[in-house]
């Protein structure tokens, strides 16, 4: 009998509808309660979550190359930030002329004397044009990249690095004015999204909702791929390289497989991302965002697909609370995070978990495999 | 990245021979680590290589498999298959499975995993990803591993087996890759006495089916599975001599070179 | 010199002055010249200054200057510090500090009473400071006539100017300033009516640099709207276009050459900042993403030191360097192996772990400063002997302080290599580095070793981070700055071989100076990341690696 992965148990499955219930019940009780009960949810309450579940795709699809394949990357926020940016390209045409300047033209353009938009910016005033862009940008970014930093066999820290080198070019290069995605200041002050206006909590609800379905979606389609054949061969590259290339495989493509559809994903977080924040800036690519990515995975707990996804939440909603509270602690907080991760809980919290289940569930498990294997 | 290979009929090997190595020379920095050497081995055919420490032995599998390209000279599998053009998986796609001197199993899969990860099929990336598991490939998965004697440890993690269930484990994904050459690089290393009997048997049940090279420093094995066999001894990069096993004990020069005289 | 000049505000009216009155004082000190004598000022000389008539007392002005000794320079001088009076008698005096100085006799006086200052008006002043500046031209000290002389190249030429230019060449005698004098007279030449003289000016001119002159030249070349040229003579035309030619040529022959020094200096920081890395890389496999911050640990050792001195020592000031540099060592080398000791040791093998712990240190070290120092950059000063710079090729400036990073960057190499292959440690070091297990097998300590090592490595940063105090700011952020940078040397150097960080860092350092002229100092970065990567795709191992049969 083959062993059973855990989410495709029915343990596993009503765990994950009973989330997704909770989770799509609370823009409910942000709307339909009133503000003085006691289980309102506020709008930013709402819109912490909405931002959470961003980051927890982001981490999950970060698990399927780090976690599942091995390759750990210290750049995805660049795939995130252009999903980000792309979509908000779509939300600064839909400004129209209400901007400070009253001109059809982004204030940012208007600011630097620019007449018209540039040829980059053609049809974005579209959202399915621009909906394609944020899947066919980061997705083609990715591709290239990896083709030749995999084609040329570069493993380990030196590919990781190579990664930061990746993100932090592309920081520079939109903290220019010049570039015309707004320089530092980026995207920001959108008015409507596809007609509806981005504050209203109908606008918001919706957004959640979204972003609860492609957070789902995700995790199911990453669940099957890697249970999947392919999902093994994954493992396999992350275990044995070069023996998976004696059995016949051919790593650079699965590499660059899993390593585009991980961008994509990233890059759908990201488009989703732009709208419930309100914000996006050439910050989001700086170096050090894509390495808090990794640390929400590493907490949570690499390999698992779960894991990433809690990570995400721990961490950020751990940092939401301290940069209210002690603002000086955060940075010390994360930082000691990082070490006592890499020290203690290399498996995260997921990872560790069965280890920690009740001396009576293990029995029984060892039981189980004793006869399975009789 | 081609794939061609997957519809290629196979390897070529009209004139009997299934692999060709023509004046192989492999020098890293100055050092020769192979020196002319011309072998050639027939299809069916079980051919033991045996030769003392830093003759060459391991590097000429690098140079068939593609994980060192030969400073020059040529390799030929079959007719057709210019193996110093190759990449290694396409050369283990074209049909040469290599054992290495360590066991190299997936650790964190289980054996039927590893040993579904070699099957031979088309292995690039969407057969992969919807790639099922037919009746007749999981009938073959079952008889491999009766064949490797590891029945009743199918969802074994393999990193849990022992050093020589590893070694078999190992074998049995070369054979799920139903190639036509199959390289070992000392099979027995650190085995029991028991269990290089059974890959002794294992070996012997392959012969015919499969060309075989064999590599090995166990003489008593060696002997056993060598029979009538031609055995090849290298030296310093080169062959020193070939022939039955008893022409080559009684041969001067490896006396010479091996007891050092 | 009319009475009908415009008011207009005082620099409109020093630029006229300076133009015309230069030229009339000079001539008017050339005539005197031979007469130079050291006599006290003649009284009748004076006189006209306390008077009302304008035109009597700028010419005035002209023979005081004309004399051309300290007494006349003394007087002009009051004149403009506001000292002169006059008496009701008309006698003019010095007034300084309460007491009176008769000019014309040196001798002190009472204050006589119902004296008066002298109305000092703008044109006067202009005069006066005119007068000063041609004076200082003819002036015993070198450095007065270096001064006046680089002045006088500011302002436009004036073909008037020439004779009292070419005496003044005459009497030189030091090359620096008779080049000068050469290349104003040539330069007044340029607008002179003479051909001929306009000929031997612009062929003269080829040895000078000055960016005026191109235009000049230019200006020679160019076309009237009628499509006439503005210089009629053909073959002068062509002298000009050949000075230009060499002109140019120069120019950029020096801005290769001011690229190049820079791009040394560059590739001598990043040098200083990647070096470290590369050994703690090279020898354990861990990329150290604290790296950085131990860079800003050596530049606030520094400052501190900097600050003790102020302090304690103000004296000495001056040589806070000399105690920040073994300062910065050691307080490095000790956070470096307190780090190697309670979290590095534990993830050896693991180099995507460490990478990971490290950047948490990183972040809790950038944190920890920034709560004891504050966020804000903190001052550190050049000593003055690091201030200023050399002078090459007439007009290109080279820092003292970059040429003592490259000197310093070049003596840690140094250092390093012999304690690399000359002591034992460095034998050991390198044993470990090659072949780990055999090392240990051999009874090489390798905890000890990588101990040491690390220590070794993070002091090094700690060098580097006094240097880097002493080019830019200092600020908990210092060390992200140039880590990314580290990273590119160390991949594209190759580990294992120092020679490999030396070329990497100065090979980049070259690239970036040379690429930034074209396309800004951004996309010259982003430009050489991009290099990067496309060079790791044919050479991963980057430029000299530890060749062997197992690199993987």
């Amino acid at each position: 009998m083959k062993r059973t992965p855990f989410l495709f148990t029915r343990l596993g499955w009503t765990l994950l509808v009973l989330c997704t219930l909770g989770a799509a019940l609370l823009p409910l009780l942000h709307l339909a309660l009133p503000e003085t009960h006691a289980l309102h949810v506020s709008g930013y309450a709402l819109g912490l979550f909405g931002k959470f579940m961003c980051y927890a795709l982001a981490a999950l699809a970060l698990d399927l190359v780090w976690g599942y394949t091995g390759i750990l990357s210290l750049g995805h926020g660049v795939f995130f930030a252009l999903g980000a940016y792309a979509h908000g390209m779509y939300l600064m045409r839909s400004i129209g002329t209400e901007g400070s300047y009253g001109s059809r033209l982004p204030d940012f353009m208007v600011f630097l004397d620019w007449k018209d938009y540039p040829w980059y910016w053609a049809f974005t005033e579209h959202f399915a044009y621009c909906m394609l862009l944020v899947v066919l940008v980061p997705g083609l970014l990715a591709f290239v990249f990896g083709y030749f930093a995999f084609r040329s066999r570069i493993k380990g820290v030196y590919f990781s690095i190579i990664t930061q080198a990746m993100t932090y070019a592309f920081m520079l290069l939109f903290f220019r004015n010049d570039t015309g995605f707004g320089g530092n200041n980026g995207f920001t002050d959108f008015k409507r999204i596809l007609g509806f206006s981005i504050t209203a909590p109908g606008t918001r609800v919706a957004l959640y909702l979204a972003t609860l379905a492609a957070l789902v979606g995700a995790l199911l389609l990453c669940r099957w791929i890697v249970g999947s054949k392919l999902g093994r061969v994954l493992a396999g590259v992350r275990d044995g390289e070069s023996r998976l290339m004696f059995i016949g495989y051919n790593p650079l493509s699965f590499k660059l497989f899993v390593w585009t559809l991980s961008a994509v994903l990233c890059a759908i977080a990201g488009a989703l991302y732009v709208p419930q924040v309100g914000i996006i800036n050439p910050s989001e690519m700086s170096p050090a965002n894509s390495i808090e990515m990794v640390i929400w995975v590493a907490i949570g707990g690499r390999g698992t697909l779960v894991g990433p996804i809690l990570g995400a939440f721990a961490v950020n909603g751990l940092k939401s609370w301290l940069t209210a509270a002690f603002p000086e602690l955060w940075l010390f907080a994360l930082g000691l995070l990082f070490i006592l991760v890499t020290l203690f809980m290399r498996k995260g919290i997921v990872g560790t978990l069965p280890a920690l289940l009740p001396k009576a569930a293990r029995r029984k498990e060892a039981l189980q495999t004793e006869e399975e294997t009789a | 990245m081609s794939m061609d290979m997957v519809k290629r009929a196979g390897v070529d090997t009209t004139h009997g021979a299934i692999l060709y190595l023509e004046d192989i020379t492999v020098s890293f920095d100055g050092f020769r680590a192979l020196n002319n050497l011309n072998l050639d081995i027939s299809v069916g055919e079980l051919r033991c290589i045996i030769g003392p420490n830093g003759a060459g032995k391991t590097t000429m599998m690098d140079v068939i498999t593609g994980k060192t390209r030969p400073t020059s000279g040529s390799a030929w599998f079959g007719q057709s298959h210019d193996l110093a053009q190759m990449t290694e998986y396409a050369i283990a796609h074209a049909g040469i499975g290599r054992k290495f001197q360590r066991p190299t199993v997936f650790e964190q899969h289980t054996v039927f995993e590893n040993l579904e990860l070699a099957m031979k099929m088309d292995k690039r990336v969407r057969p992969t990803l919807f790639a099922r598991l037919s009746l007749e490939q999981e009938d073959r998965i079952a008889a491999i591993v009766r064949q490797i004697r590891l029945n009743g440890a199918e969802h074994r993690l393999a990193g849990l087996l022992s050093h020589g269930q590893k070694q078999w484990l190992e074998i049995g994904m070369l054979l799920m890759q139903e190639p036509q050459l199959i390289l070992l690089d000392e099979p027995v290393a650190g085995m029991s006495d028991a269990e290089t009997a059974r890959t002794a048997e294992l070996l012997n049940e392959l012969r015919g089916k499969h060309s075989i090279m064999v590599v090995e420093h166990d003489m008593g094995f060696v002997a056993e599975i060598a029979q009538q066999g031609k055995v090849t001894v290298l030296h310093e990069g080169s062959v020193l001599a070939e022939g039955r096993m008893d022409e080559v004990q009684a041969h001067d020069r490896v006396i010479e070179v091996y007891l050092g005289r | 010199m009319g009475t009908g000049f415009r008011r207009c505000d005082g620099s409109d009216l020093t630029g006229y002055l300076m133009r015309h009155m230069v030229t009339r004082l000079l001539a008017v000190l050339v005539l005197c010249l031979p007469a130079l004598a050291h006599a006290a000022i003649d009284p009748a000389l004076l006189q006209p200054l306390a008077g009302d008539d304008p035109d009597a007392r700028v010419e005035a002005i002209a023979r005081i200057a004309a004399i051309g000794n300290d007494d006349a320079r003394k007087v002009l001088q009051a004149l403009l510090d506001d000292e002169l009076v006059a008496t009701p008698a008309g006698q003019l005096l010095i007034v300084r500090d309460g007491q009176a100085v008769d000019p014309a006799t040196n001798q002190t006086l009472a204050l006589p009473d119902g004296a008066d200052a002298i109305m000092v008006n703008n044109r006067l002043r202009g005069a006066a400071r005119a007068a000063l500046s041609g004076m200082a031209l003819l002036a015993p000290e070198k450095g007065q006539r270096l001064a006046a002389a680089t002045a006088l190249q500011g302002s436009a030429p004036d073909p008037a100017q020439v004779p009292l230019l070419r005496r003044a060449l005459e009497r030189e005698t030091d090359a620096d300033i008779k080049l000068i004098l050469r290349q104003l007279v040539a330069t007044a030449d340029l607008q002179a009516a003479d051909p001929a003289r306009r000929k031997a000016a612009v062929l003269s001119l080829a040895d000078s640099g000055t960016p005026a002159l191109r235009k000049q030249l230019q200006a020679m070349l160019a076309q009237n709207p009628d499509g006439s040229y503005v210089e009629a003579d053909a073959s002068l035309r062509v002298a000009a276009a050949t000075t230009l030619a060499a002109i140019e040529r120069r120019a950029t022959r020096n801005d290769i050459i001011a690229n190049m020094f820079y791009g040394v200096s560059l590739g001598s920081v990043l040098l200083l900042t990647a070096l470290g890395l590369a050994i703690t890389f090279g020898l354990m496999g861990i990329i150290n993403m604290a790296h950085g911050e131990l860079l800003m640990i050596g530049a606030y050792t520094t400052y501190l030191t900097q600050s003790l001195f102020r302090h304690y020592w103000p004296g000495a000031a001056d040589w806070y360097l000399a105690a920040a540099l073994p300062a910065a060592f050691v307080v490095a080398f000790a956070v470096g192996v307190a780090l190697e000791r309670s979290v590095i040791r534990w993830l050896y093998g693991n180099p995507l772990e460490t990478l990971l712990a490290t950047w948490g240190i990183s972040l809790m070290l950038q944190q920890a400063v920034r709560t004891i120092f504050g966020a804000q950059n903190v001052e550190v000063a050049n000593p003055a002997w690091m201030s200023g710079g050399v002078t090459v090729l007439g007009s290109l400036v080279l820092p003292f302080n970059r040429i003592a990073i490259i000197a310093f960057a070049a003596l840690v190499v140094i250092a390093v290599w012999l304690v690399l292959n000359k002591t034992r440690l460095g034998l050991f070091v390198r044993a470990v580095m090659q072949n780990r297990r055999m090392a240990d097998c051999v009874g090489v300590p390798t905890g000890r070793i990588d101990m040491l090592t690390f220590g070794l490595g993070s002091g090094i940063a700690g060098l580097g981070g006094v240097a880097l105090s002493q080019l830019g700011n200092v600020g908990p952020d210092l060390g992200q700055a140039y880590i990314v940078d580290s990273f590119m040397v160390v991949v594209l150097g190759g580990v294992g071989q120092l020679a490999g960080t030396v070329l990497g860092a100065l090979g980049l350092g070259e690239i970036n100076k040379f690429l930034e002229p074209f396309a800004g100092a951004v996309m010259a970065k982003i430009c050489i990341l991009v290099v990067i990567i496309i060079f790791i795709q044919r050479r991963p191992q980057g430029l000299f690696a530890l060749k062997g049969r197992a690199v993987d």
